[in-house]
């Protein structure tokens, strides 16, 4: 037979425990009791149903899951469950402390949700729409912590033409709802207000709760002025924000959808400068194109001076050289005249050797021997001259012979000399 | 066709600076316009821009704050 000492015995329970896979990791439901705080900060509290209870010590940690802890509270607590060796009892190590609440809150959340829906205050098509450049923005939210100040900062970087005006109020706790409730109110009493801006930090499901009560929901409803909600963090999503008007995953954000962000409208007025000049520009080369098209058509349509003055002067031009051109050809014609007269000149025959008998009284040129009576007083004209003759005594023989041994062939061009104008014109002809 | 008066006043809301910069560049060119209606136009969306401009550099953030609830409805 083996005795064993208490120690051994409260040992060997502790270690079967700890062995335990269930004990080692589980959560228990039950409401506290005995509730108290060491001064060293640890919790000691007992867990309890109807059939039996379980001590519990919660160490102090960083968790802050006994902050709100106290008798009478419906918890789950996650630990192990070992011996307190020193007292040889049964006791939970408690890491996690969730309020049994929880549960009872996602439940009025989803209730709430259902029956807000139902009467339309989620309705897209009454959404708002925002205002571009807002001129003053109200501010619902805490006037300390972090939420307020991160506000002003984006507001300050992106847009700082704008008047924000905060309309303080609690963001958590019983004063919470009512607080927002009456900001909304007096922001909608104004009649200076573009938009308002709901914010509060992230924290837990109870922290958030204000944003999710009814009042809150119908106030934003019942908005004049268009709300941007900022509430809690990315992952959290309350009924305020689904009432309203546009949704911020987060403060810092809400903010930033409230303005335009003053670079980029640096940017679009640099742009509008530029299609300023573009656009005159335009409009002055076009206005010029136009004023040269117009010149060329003036141009084409009247006679030019230019043109006609030339003009004139081909004409005169051609007018002379016809003139010019008459006046030769009758020169011409003239001298074929003079020329064709000129064969004519007596003193062309004078020069072959022949002579002019003409009276010495008259002057009649004698051209039949009974005109030159022996005695008769004649001149004589040769090539070079003239001089007086008497008419001989007749000739023996009576018939006078013309001396033909010293004629000249007569030039074929001329006509037989001395010719009164009778001359047949085929001789001028000839000439020609 | 009398000349319009093409410097806007000095102090205007920048919402209202911008859209009318914003309704200049667009009627000038759209084009229609004479000579002397263009650069009238020009001179006043440019004004237009440095008004746009001075009003986004020189701006300052004004804040005010209404008095904390429950003390209410004294501070509206």
């Amino acid at each position: 037979m083996q005795v064993f000492s208490v120690g051994q015995v409260v040992r060997y329970l502790k270690d079967v425990l700890e062995y335990d896979a269930i004990l080692a990791d589980l959560w228990i439901g039950g409401e506290v009791s005995n509730f108290s705080r060491a001064r060293s900060g640890h919790c000691y509290f007992v867990v309890k149903d109807a059939v039996s209870q379980i001590n519990c010590v919660l160490f102090r940690g960083p968790g802050g899951y006994d902050r709100d802890l106290g008798n009478g509270q419906a918890v789950l607590v996650h630990g192990k469950v070992s011996v307190y060796e020193t007292r040889g009892e049964l006791q939970m190590v408690v890491d996690v402390v969730q309020p049994e609440g929880v549960g009872a809150l996602a439940l009025e959340f989803e209730r709430l949700k259902t029956k807000l829906e139902a009467e339309g205050l989620f309705e897209l098509g009454r959404k708002r729409r925002l205002p571009l450049f807002p001129q003053r923005i109200g501010v619902v939210t805490s006037p300390t912590g972090a939420v307020w100040h991160d506000i002003q900062q984006v507001i300050t970087r992106r847009y700082p033409l704008v008047e924000l005006v905060l309309a303080p109020t609690a963001v958590q706790g019983e004063q919470a709802a009512p607080g927002v409730e009456d900001a909304l109110r007096r922001l909608n009493l104004r009649d200076d207000i573009d938009l308002i801006i709901v914010a509060r930090g992230g924290g837990s499901l109870e922290d958030l709760w204000a944003f999710n009560e009814e009042r809150v929901a119908r106030a934003i409803f019942a908005s004049r002025i268009p709300v941007i909600s900022g509430v809690g963090h990315e992952t959290d999503t309350t009924i305020a924000d689904w009432v309203a008007d546009r949704r911020g995953p987060t403060p810092s954000v809400a903010a930033e959808i409230a303005v335009p962000d003053r670079q980029e409208l640096r940017s679009h007025v640099l742009l509008d400068q530029r299609r300023l000049k573009g656009a005159l520009a335009d409009t002055m080369g076009r206005a010029r194109t136009s004023l040269d098209s117009l010149r060329m058509r003036l141009g084409a349509l009247a006679p030019p001076i230019d043109r006609e003055r030339q003009r004139v002067d081909d004409q005169t031009r051609l007018l002379t050289l016809h003139l010019q051109r008459l006046l030769d050809a009758r020169r011409n014609a003239i001298a074929l005249r003079v020329s064709q007269l000129d064969a004519f000149n007596p003193q062309h025959t004078l020069a072959r050797g022949y002579a002019l008998v003409q009276r010495g009284d008259t002057g009649t040129v004698v051209t039949r021997p009974d005109q030159a009576a022996p005695g008769a007083a004649l001149m004589i004209t040769v090539a070079d001259g003239a001089f007086p003759a008497l008419s001989g005594p007749p000739i023996a023989g009576g018939a006078p012979v013309p001396p033909q041994q010293n004629a000249e062939p007569p030039r074929p061009a001329a006509p037989k000399a001395p010719r009164k104008r009778k001359e047949p014109p085929q001789e001028q002809m000839q000439l020609l | 066709m009398p000349r319009k008066p093409a410097s806007p006043p000095a102090e205007l809301p920048f919402e209202e600076a911008y859209s009318r910069l914003e309704l200049a560049v667009q009627r000038l060119e759209s084009g229609g316009l004479s000579l002397d209606e263009a650069l009238s136009l020009y001179q006043e969306g440019m004004q237009l821009a440095g008004l746009c401009t001075h009003l986004l550099d020189n701006a300052e953030l004004r804040v005010t704050q209404l008095s904390a609830f429950p003390d209410g409805d004294a501070a509206v």
